[in-house]
C-alpha cells in the first residue's frame, strides 16, 4: 500500500504537534508537582527530634548500664535470658556490628574495640512503617517512629525490613520475665513487636528521654530543624557518623566519634 | 455434585483420615506455641524472624500462580489437549492459595487480630494486597473450576459470563506471584532479595515447579483412578516445565554473576553462606548442594525427549524439579535473606520438629481440599464414561 504525498505530510505534521502537545503537556506536570510543593503548607513542621551519642565519653560497663537499665527498666523491658530472642531496646554493641559497611580492617584497635550504644534510628524514612499492614507503626508529626503493640499482629514484617536490628518480637511471655513491674507504663504479650519510642510520652510533657537523663550529658537530645539546638551544634562541631546512610533511611541517630 | 465427594473406598477415606490426623497435630503444636511462645517452639530468632513457614508462602504462591501455564492455553488459545487437565490445575490452585495465605496466618504472634488487616487497610504495605489478590485468586480458581465441572457433569458448555472469569483469573495468575515477590524484594538491607529479577525469576522457578507436580500427581491419577488426562497433555506440560526451569537456571546465572562480578561483599555474602559457608558457618551448604544436584538431575530427565517420553524418567525428573525448587525457594530463600543478619554476622537457623509440623499439617489441609476437588471431578468424568459405555 502505497502513501501519497499529501497523507505523509499531513501525518508527519500531527506527529509533530503531538510530540510538542506532549511536551507541554511534561512542563505542566513538572512545573505544576513544584507549584503544589509550595502550596503545600503542611509540611511545615516545626519539629523533628533528633538524638546525638558522644561514644568518646561512654568509658565504663557503669556508663552503659546505667542508661541501659534506666530505660529497660521504665517501659517494662523483659530480661530474657536466651541472647538470640532477647528484647532490648537500647543496647551496647561493637562498631563492626553497628557500622558493618564501614572500613574495619586497618582501623585502630580502640575504636574496633569502642562499645557502641545501638537503638531504634528513628529513620526519616522509616521501612518498618512502609511495611506495616496494620499501621501499628507509624511516623508521628515529630519524626518519633511509634509502635503500637495493641495493634501489632505479630506478622514481625517490619523485623524483616528493619536493616538496623532495633525490632524485637516477643518470642517469650514477657510478663514472666520482669523483675519489677513499672506500673506507668503498660507491658506486652506474648507474639508483638516493641521498641525504643523516643520516650514520647516524656517529650510531651517537657522532659528528655530517660536515656538522655540517666547518660549525663553524654547524649544529646533535641530538635534538629531548630538552627540553634544543642543537638545542631554537636553535629556540626564533631565528626559524626550514622549507620548504614546508603540506605536512604535518613537515621536521626548520630554517632560523635 | 458435592455428594460426589461423601461416596468412596476405603483408601479414600483412610487418606482424608491421614489428613486430618496431621491438621489435628499441628493445631496442638500451634496452640503450644502460642501458649509458650516461638522462642520454646520454634527455631526462629531476632536476626531471622521469617523461616520455614514464609518459604512455604512463596512456594506455594508459586504453585497456585502456575495453573496459568495450563488455564491460558486451553481458554484462550483453545488447546483441546488440556480440555481434563485444566480442571485439575485450578482446583490444585485453590488447594495452593490456601496451604499459602495460612502458611502467613501460622506466623502470626497475635492470630485474633487478624481481621485488622481489612479494617485498617494500609495500601503501602504489600501483605494488604498479598491478601487481597490471593482471596480474589481463591474465588476465582474456585468458581471458574467448579462452573466448567458442573457444566461437564450436566453435558453442556460452561456460560457465557464465565469467560471475563476466567481472563481475569489468567491475568490474576502472575499477578498474585508477583506481589509475593514485592513483600520481599522491596527491602532495603537485605541483600539477597534486593533485586529487580526477584519477580521474574519468581515466575520461572514458579512455572517449573507448579507444572512438575502437576505432571506427578496426573500420573498418580492414573496408576490409582484410573483417570487418564491424555499422553499429549502431559508431553506438553513436560515442555513447559522444562523451559521454564532453564530459565530459573539463567536468572539464577545473572544473580550471582551480578553479585560476584560486582565484588560487592553484601551481595556475595548470602551465596558464598548458602552455597559455600561464610565465617565459619555451614549449615546450609549439603541442603543448597542438593537443590543443585536435583536440579541437574531434573534438567537431564527432562531435557532429553526420550527420557521425557517414558512415564518413569518423566515421574523422575518431574520430582526432581519440584524438590529443587522447594529447596531452595520454600527453604533456602528466608535463610538467605536473613543470613548473613543486619550485623553482617551469622546467626544460624534450624526450622524445629513442631515447626515443620505445623507446616505438614498446612498442607494437609491444602491437600484435603485438593483430594475432595479431585474425587468429585474424577466421579463427575466416569460418570459421563459409565453413560456413554451404556448408550453405546
Amino acid at each position: 500500500m502505497s502513501m501519497k504525498r499529501r497523507d505523509f505530510l499531513k501525518i508527519t505534521s500531527y506527529g509533530i504537534a503531538g510530540t510538542f502537545l506532549s511536551l507541554t503537556g511534561g512542563v505542566i506536570v513538572g512545573r505544576g508537582s513544584e507549584l503544589l510543593k509550595k502550596m503545600d503548607t503542611s509540611s511545615s513542621e516545626k519539629v523533628k527530634w533528633a538524638m546525638v551519642i558522644n561514644t568518646r565519653a561512654f568509658q565504663t560497663e557503669e556508663d552503659f548500664n546505667s542508661v541501659i537499665l534506666a530505660c529497660h527498666r521504665a517501659h517494662n523491658v523483659p530480661d530474657i535470658p536466651d541472647k538470640i530472642r532477647e528484647v532490648k531496646w537500647i543496647w551496647k554493641d561493637t562498631f563492626v556490628r553497628g557500622f558493618p559497611t564501614a572500613e574495619t580492617k586497618y582501623i585502630g584497635d580502640e575504636i574496633k574495640k569502642r562499645p557502641f550504644l545501638l537503638l531504634c534510628n528513628h529513620c526519616d524514612n522509616p521501612p518498618c512503617v512502609r511495611v506495616c499492614p496494620v499501621k501499628a507503626t507509624f511516623k508521628r508529626k515529630d519524626g518519633i517512629v511509634m509502635q503500637d503493640m495493641h495493634r501489632c499482629i505479630g506478622c514481625k514484617f517490619c523485623m524483616a525490613a528493619c536493616p538496623y536490628g532495633a525490632r524485637n518480637y516477643n518470642f517469650y511471655p514477657p510478663r514472666e520475665y520482669l523483675r519489677s513491674v513499672n506500673p506507668e507504663f503498660p507491658t506486652r504479650s506474648l507474639g508483638v513487636v516493641e521498641k525504643c519510642i523516643f520516650c514520647y510520652h516524656r517529650l510531651d510533657e517537657g522532659l528528655v528521654p530517660y536515656c538522655v537523663e540517666a547518660s549525663k550529658g553524654k547524649i544529646f537530645f533535641g530538635n534538629l530543624l531548630d538552627e540553634n539546638s544543642e543537638v545542631r551544634k554537636v553535629i556540626a562541631e564533631n565528626i559524626i557518623l550514622v549507620r548504614k546512610p546508603e540506605l536512604g533511611t535518613n537515621p536521626k541517630v548520630f554517632y560523635i566519634i | 455434585m458435592v455428594e460426589k465427594a461423601l461416596r468412596g473406598g476405603v483408601w479414600y477415606w483412610l487418606w482424608l483420615l491421614l489428613l486430618v490426623s496431621f491438621i489435628g497435630l499441628a493445631f496442638y503444636f500451634w496452640l503450644q506455641e502460642h501458649h509458650h511462645g516461638a522462642g520454646m517452639l520454634t527455631g526462629l530468632h531476632r536476626d531471622l524472624t521469617w523461616g520455614f513457614h514464609i518459604g512455604q508462602l512463596a512456594f506455594f504462591v508459586g504453585v497456585a500462580a502456575s495453573a496459568v501455564m495450563i488455564v491460558l492455553p486451553y481458554y484462550f488459545h483453545n488447546y483441546k489437549e488440556f480440555g481434563k487437565i485444566t480442571v485439575l490445575a485450578e482446583f490444585l490452585a485453590v488447594g495452593a492459595v490456601i496451604i499459602a495465605m495460612l502458611s502467613v496466618f501460622v506466623v502470626m504472634g497475635q492470630p485474633t487480630r487478624v481481621l485488622y488487616v481489612i479494617l485498617n487497610p494500609t495500601p503501602n504495605s504489600l501483605i494488604f494486597w498479598d491478601l487481597t489478590v490471593l482471596s480474589t485468586y481463591l474465588f476465582l480458581n474456585l468458581l471458574c473450576g467448579w462452573m466448567v465441572l458442573h457444566s461437564e457433569y450436566k453435558g453442556t458448555k460452561y456460560p457465557s459470563w464465565l469467560k471475563p472469569f476466567i481472563y481475569w483469573a489468567i491475568l490474576w495468575g502472575p499477578s498474585i506471584h508477583i506481589v509475593t515477590a514485592f513483600l520481599l524484594q522491596g527491602l532495603p538491607g537485605r541483600h539477597y532479595w534486593l533485586t529487580a529479577i526477584m519477580a521474574p525469576r519468581f515466575l520461572a522457578s514458579a512455572f517449573s515447579a507448579g507444572p512438575a507436580l502437576l505432571i506427578v500427581i496426573a500420573l498418580l491419577l492414573k496408576k490409582i483412578a484410573n483417570f487418564n488426562v491424555g499422553d499429549k497433555a502431559i508431553q506438553t506440560i513436560s515442555k513447559i516445565v522444562i523451559y521454564a526451569f532453564i530459565i530459573n537456571l539463567l536468572f539464577l546465572f545473572f544473580e550471582v554473576f551480578t553479585a560476584f562480578y560486582s565484588g560487592i561483599h553484601s551481595h556475595m555474602a548470602p551465596f558464598l553462606y548458602l552455597f559455600f559457608g561464610y565465617e565459619g558457618h555451614r549449615e546450609w551448604v549439603p541442603v543448597m548442594w542438593a537443590s543443585m544436584i536435583l536440579g541437574i538431575v531434573g534438567l537431564v530427565l527432562l531435557l532429553i525427549p526420550s527420557l521425557r517420553r517414558s512415564e518413569t524418567t518423566l515421574t523422575l525428573g518431574a520430582i526432581s524439579i519440584f524438590l529443587s525448587v522447594w529447596i531452595e525457594k520454600g527453604v533456602a530463600l528466608m535463610v538467605g535473606g536473613f543470613t548473613p543478619n543486619v550485623f553482617e554476622t551469622v546467626t544460624p537457623y534450624k526450622p524445629t520438629i513442631p515447626e515443620i509440623m505445623i507446616a505438614t499439617g498446612v498442607w494437609s489441609l491444602g491437600l484435603l481440599i485438593i483430594t475432595v476437588l479431585y474425587k468429585i471431578t474424577l466421579s463427575v468424568y466416569e460418570s459421563k464414561n459409565l453413560a456413554v459405555k451404556t448408550r453405546g
